[in-house]
């Protein structure tokens, strides 16, 4: 595992032209720069073999509706997508996931957006896939994502009457208070 | 006609169907706009077993996560399992043997003929059939029982673990497995004898509850729900895991994507199992049962009492104090319902930062509205048991 991740950057290249997931990726993400601007996506990764990019919440809807548009590659499955919290990273706390699918030529793609948590509004997909209505609702429900435009933004999994977003870092699972259980010999 | 009678006529009736109605086969609620007996409209609740495994699972090392898993699709709770093992050797970088491979694509592949039974003998059921229930339940008892030979559970298996399965599979439950193949096809050909040209169950299951390929995949269908519809999307063909391409079988495919063409689709699906069974028990190989990775693969109990490595193993495993490396995967499996997928992201602590589970029940339930509308409501029990909807992975 380790070993792997160290190779020098001749020999990762050397196996990215041997490797058709490699190369598949790579067409991919040229596609994505084509259509969409290479300004559009930062923080390109395959981690475990994934295209990954992160892109903006600005440009998101725009993305995602044009992959599912776009003939060449035919990304128009939404196969999830999810809510993150990452309570660390300052002005882009909270996150959301989407992973497409292309059932034609199998490729996957995950899209990341950040944004702040003072500020969780992040446009709907519902107008594009009718899949993603829960899926918001969902990420609504855990993390208190707003998707303005959704046709039915309430809780979904937890009861209606909550006032708080339990999938939250900050609301950790077990008792803060106990001192027979710190986080140095158990768990996290 | 009296306009008493013209007034009644007009009025509209609000239905609680559930939540824990007989027919939901589940907790969950559709709240049913009727007009005499035509659905309006209908609005699915969810959420009633919500159990928050997505949090408890960032508590809990990648071991006590399986149980969790089993308690989503309890139909076929060694497909989950499998999934989030797999998941977790992605992650690790463990090549798991051929021998445990094989004897997981068992286990997984006689989970779907289970969910599958229940499936279809249900919607027997729900049209009035009983006796095809009674047929097939008892063979579900008695993979139960394989599984309990296997592992000792019948139906939270907690089977397999990082690295393989947790133990071989015994003389006898191999016996088991080789008699009930031999009894089981005799009694399936009578259920379906019973069904797939029965005048009434065509009546009331053609045209009923449709979806077309486009809207199936919109909402995200997969499984047999999706290929009913007229796609062959399998995630065994596409991406196959656990050997799926050693062997041969193939992919049923519908064309109305309604309740008859989903029902079919399941009892073809269980037909292709027992194909992939047959393989895997001809050609299973000798060898180890559980990848070499002492890190992650639980000792066995004899070890862990006279070797000291393997007490060590044993203590760490179990504490969670393994880390895991950082890193972000997505692994799926084809479940009974579809594709069932892990989004796991590791920070580099003994406990993912994030766990997703791609829950295919939860994800196409919301177009049951949309089926059923227009139809009458005996039309909707009948199109909500042939999605196989499990309440388990609704909420998860």
């Amino acid at each position: 595992m380790a070993e792997q991740n160290e190779e020098s950057p001749a020999a990762q290249e050397t196996a990215a032209a041997l490797d058709p997931a490699a190369q598949q990726n790579a067409q991919l993400l040229a596609l994505l720069h084509r259509l969409f601007g290479a300004d559009a996506f930062t923080d390109v990764e395959e981690p475990y073999g994934m295209l990954t990019v992160t892109t903006t919440r600005e440009r998101i809807h725009d993305i995602i509706a044009g992959l599912q548009q776009d003939q060449e590659l035919q990304l128009n499955f939404l196969t999830t997508m999810c809510g993150m919290h990452w309570p660390e990273r300052e002005g882009q706390e909270l996150g959301i996931v989407y992973m497409l699918h292309s059932l034609v030529h199998n490729i996957r793609l995950r899209l990341k957006i950040f944004f702040p948590i003072a500020d969780p509004v992040v446009p709907t997909m519902t107008d594009i896939y009718g899949t993603a209505n829960w899926m918001e609702r969902e990420a609504y429900d855990f993390y208190g994502i707003l998707f303005p435009g959704h046709p039915n933004l309430i809780r979904i999994l937890n009861v209606e009457d909550m006032d708080y977003y339990p999938m939250r870092k900050e609301y950790a699972l077990e008792d803060g208070t106990r001192e027979d259980k710190t986080d140095l010999f158990f768990g996290r | 006609m009296h306009p008493a009678v013209n007034d009644f006529n007009q009025e509209l009736t609000t239905l609680n169907l559930g939540p824990t109605h007989p027919a939901t086969h589940g907790i969950f609620q559709n709240i049913l706009q009727m007009d005499g007996e035509r659905i309006i409209s209908g609005v699915p609740t969810i959420g009633y077993i919500h159990r928050a495994f997505e949090k408890i699972a960032e508590r809990r090392p990648f071991y006590q996560i399986t149980p969790l898993t089993d308690r989503m699709n309890y139909c076929s709770s060694p497909i989950n399992n499998m999934g989030w093992h797999m998941t977790v050797e992605k992650l690790l970088g463990v090549t798991v043997p051929t021998r445990a491979q094989y004897m997981r694509v068992i286990v997984m592949e006689l989970a779907r003929i289970t969910d599958h039974l229940i499936c279809n003998s249900i919607l027997g059921v729900d049209t009035g059939a009983f006796t095809g229930f009674l047929y097939v339940f008892q063979e579900r008892e008695k993979v139960y029982e394989i599984y309990e030979e296997i592992c000792g559970a019948r139906l939270t298996t907690n089977m397999g673990r990082v690295g393989g399965m947790e133990r071989d599979f015994t003389p006898v439950a191999l016996q088991k497995l080789r008699d009930w193949l031999k009894t089981f096809p005799a009694v399936m050909r009578e259920f379906e004898k019973m069904f797939n040209r029965n005048r009434i169950f065509m009546d009331r299951t053609q045209n009923v509850g449709g979806i077309t390929a486009e809207k199936a995949l919109n909402y995200g269908f997969t499984g047999p729900n999706l290929r009913a519809a007229g796609v062959d999307y399998d995630v065994r063909v596409m991406n196959p895991y656990s050997s799926y391409q050693d062997f041969d079988f193939e992919i049923p495919v519908g064309t109305n994507g309604d309740t008859y063409d989903r029902f079919m689709v399941r009892n073809e699906e269980i037909w292709q199992s027992l194909r992939i069974i047959n393989q895997a028990l001809e050609n299973l190989p000798e060898g180890p049962f559980h990848a070499d990775a002492p890190h992650y693969y639980l000792p066995p109990k004899q070890a862990v009492y006279q070797n000291m490595e393997a007490l060590i193993y044993h203590f760490k495993i179990i504490m969670g104090e393994i880390e895991a490396p950082v890193g972000e995967v997505y692994h799926s499996v084809e479940g009974g319902n579809g594709e069932l997928g892990f989004y796991l992201v590791s920070d580099g602590g003994r406990t993912p930062y994030r766990l997703h589970f791609r829950r295919p029940c939860f994800i196409y339930y919301q177009a049951y509205p949309e089926m059923v509308v227009g139809s009458t409501l005996s039309d909707a029990i009948v199109t909500l048991s042939s999605m196989n909807v499990i309440a388990g992975e609704l909420d998860a």
